[in-house]
């Protein structure tokens, strides 16, 4: 599997990154190279082996439903550009 | 029940210019779920906070923030899992929906993709004429609720409430099994119905606590399936009614004018009574789900399900066929009656030692229809279940008649008070005394000579007699013995 440089843009824009037009042969490159690790990877036959989602065996820690959290507006909203009413304002996005 | 296996019945069927065509139905239900914190973080999820005052950290996506799992969500979903006769999967998987909207921090929702927590389960729908219909549910899996987006507070800015922002949502996707506005109708009230019972969503649909996507296709009957269109967030039973005959029509139309269905996303306008379609995105969504690495599989014990299952209440159809079969009600009541728990409950309280036949006709016509005229709910009746099982006990023991019953009720309703002693009281017993209605008899015939001429040749003029004479007694007479005495002195008998 490889990519081209309309995959390279796309994703780009998914992920919502600007890369700009001299850069996308480089990421081509290092894509496609990323890619061809995991295409080796993928040459070990694992059928029937679970995936690995932790290297030890815990469960997943829970919470209690108790509200302990919260009523930290300015907290909430200290770092927004811009922020009104303990809202935050951003550029008009209608759908 | 698969597509294939059952099409509607010809009654169903919308007429169009080239003949008869069938809808096709499937919903996907975001329901709340009711807790007191949020799925992943310990913000409240109480309705109707100021501006981002139920926003944790974690809520609002800061660096270095984990989502860490409420068990009392992970409860409710499994409950209501039990109470759809759903598969519970005691393994299952959170995923990323990655997105970006100004209301979603993350840049993701977590959700369940490959591995919900609840598989294949029904809903028994009970339709009008006793027909009833099983709508499959395809899943049931947990999410985050997003942020809230204000478009009108300014005409440059949209701002951004994150209150909602982690609150567990309940995805529940039925299978395209519904074949009419009707059925969708009444699946989506037999949810809300079976969602209150369990007490895992208040089912408030609005304050948004339930909400529906409804997909909508049409096919010539029994035939291949259509493209379908889904129409977005339609926020209440009735809506949903009028999104899909509108729907259906216009996808009718356009086939039989010789054009296609091209599979969009839609709004329904309440306003306007139609659906129209958003505006189309640059590129088809691309989710790019994958595992959340910040959360290990969810998993649990069969026990651990056990144990909530032998907690669940009685659900409505169980209780609706107990109804039928301890007191003897129609389906029909026996359905009407445990729409509300609550209101089942005030009925079994009024029904308690007392003729249940007569205790349903109470609850329901007089009671649920007053209620229903004034918009208030059970919980809010200002006649309690004891004071309406007093009446029906004033009917039985002959204290009352059952028209005086009527203007007692509407007296508890409006004053309250006890309804023996309001009858002592304001002098509503209803009068046996043959005495007193003898008098009250002779009095009308004495003074309507022409009148009794009249009955002797047509003996329905009584009726008209019995009128008169219950005026005269402000009509505490006991209708019976009227008759009686009228016949006995008209010379009827």
């Amino acid at each position: 599997m490889s990519v081209d440089r309309s995959t390279v843009v796309r994703v780009a824009h998914l992920a919502r990154i600007r890369v700009a037009e001299e850069e996308v042969d480089k990421l081509q490159g290092e894509l496609n190279s990323i890619l061809g690790f995991v295409e080796q990877l993928s040459e070990l036959d694992v059928s029937g082996v679970e995936p690995l989602t932790s290297v030890v065996p815990i469960a997943m820690k829970k919470r209690a439903d108790v509200v302990t959290d919260g009523a930290i507006p300015k907290k909430v909203t200290q770092n927004a550009p811009q922020a009104e009413d303990d809202f935050f304002v951003v550029p008009k996005v209608v759908e | 029940m698969t597509i294939a296996a059952r099409t509607a019945k010809p009654s169903q069927f919308l007429k169009g210019a080239t003949g008869d065509w069938e809808v096709v139905i499937g919903l996907e239900v975001h329901a709340q779920v009711a807790s007191n914190a949020k799925l992943f973080s310990g913000a409240s999820t109480a309705f109707g906070g100021a501006p981002n005052d139920h926003v944790s950290l974690v809520d609002a996506a800061m660096p270095g923030m984990l989502p860490v799992i409420n068990e009392e969500c992970v409860a409710q979903a499994v409950r209501t899992g039990l109470g759809l006769e759903a598969q519970i999967n005691l393994r299952s998987v959170f995923d990323r929906k990655n997105y970006f909207y100004p209301d979603l921090p993350q840049g993701y929702q977590i959700s369940q993709y490959k591995s919900p927590i609840v598989g294949e389960g029904i809903v028994h729908l009970d339709m009008e004429g006793g027909e009833t219909v099983e709508v499959g549910v395809e899943r049931l899996h947990l999410e985050q609720d997003a942020g809230k987006s204000i478009h009108d507070l300014s005409p440059t800015s949209t701002y951004v409430d994150l209150n909602r922002s982690g609150v567990a949502l309940m995805e529940i996707v039925s299978k395209p099994d519904m074949r009419s506005a009707d059925e969708a109708k009444a699946y989506l009230s037999k949810l809300r119905t079976i969602l209150r019972y369990l007490g895992t969503c208040d089912g408030d649909m609005d304050k948004g606590n339930m909400r529906a996507d409804v997909n909508v296709s049409v096919r010539k009957p029994g035939g291949a399936l259509g493209t379908r269109c889904e129409i977005k967030n339609v926020n209440s039973i009735r809506f949903v009614g009028q999104a899909i005959d509108y729907e259906a029509r216009r996808q009718i139309g356009i086939i039989e004018d010789g054009g296609t269905i091209k599979q969009e996303t839609r709004l329904f306008d309440p306003g306007k009574g139609e659906t129209r379609s958003m505006r189309s995105k640059e590129e088809a969504h691309d989710y790019r789900y994958f595992p959340d690495p910040d959360l290990l599989p969810l998993e649990f014990g069969q026990d651990w399900v056990d144990a909530l299952k032998a907690e669940l209440p009685e659900l409505p159809d169980a209780k609706k066929a107990r109804f039928v079969s301890q007191y003897g009600v129609t389906p029909y009541d026996a359905m009407v009656l445990t729409l509300e728990r609550a209101s089942a409950d005030f009925f079994e309280e009024v029904a308690r030692g007392r003729d249940a036949k007569i205790a349903a006709n109470w609850v329901i016509n007089e009671l649920f229809g007053r209620l229903n005229k004034e918009g208030k709910g059970i919980e809010a009746s200002p006649v309690s279940a004891a004071q309406l099982g007093g009446i029906i006990d004033l009917i039985l023991d002959g204290t009352i008649s059952g028209k005086i019953a009527k203007d007692l009720f509407e007296i508890v309703w409006t004053e309250g008070g006890d309804p023996k002693e309001l009858v002592e009281s304001r002098g509503l017993k209803q009068v046996t005394d043959t005495g007193a209605i003898e008098a009250a008899v002779d009095a009308v015939i004495a003074a309507n000579p022409d009148k009794v001429e009249q009955a002797k040749a047509k003996p329905t003029l009584a009726g008209w007699f019995v009128g008169q004479v219950m005026k005269q007694t402000g009509g505490k007479a006991n209708p019976q013995a009227v008759n009686e005495i009228l016949k006995a002195k008209l010379g009827l008998e």
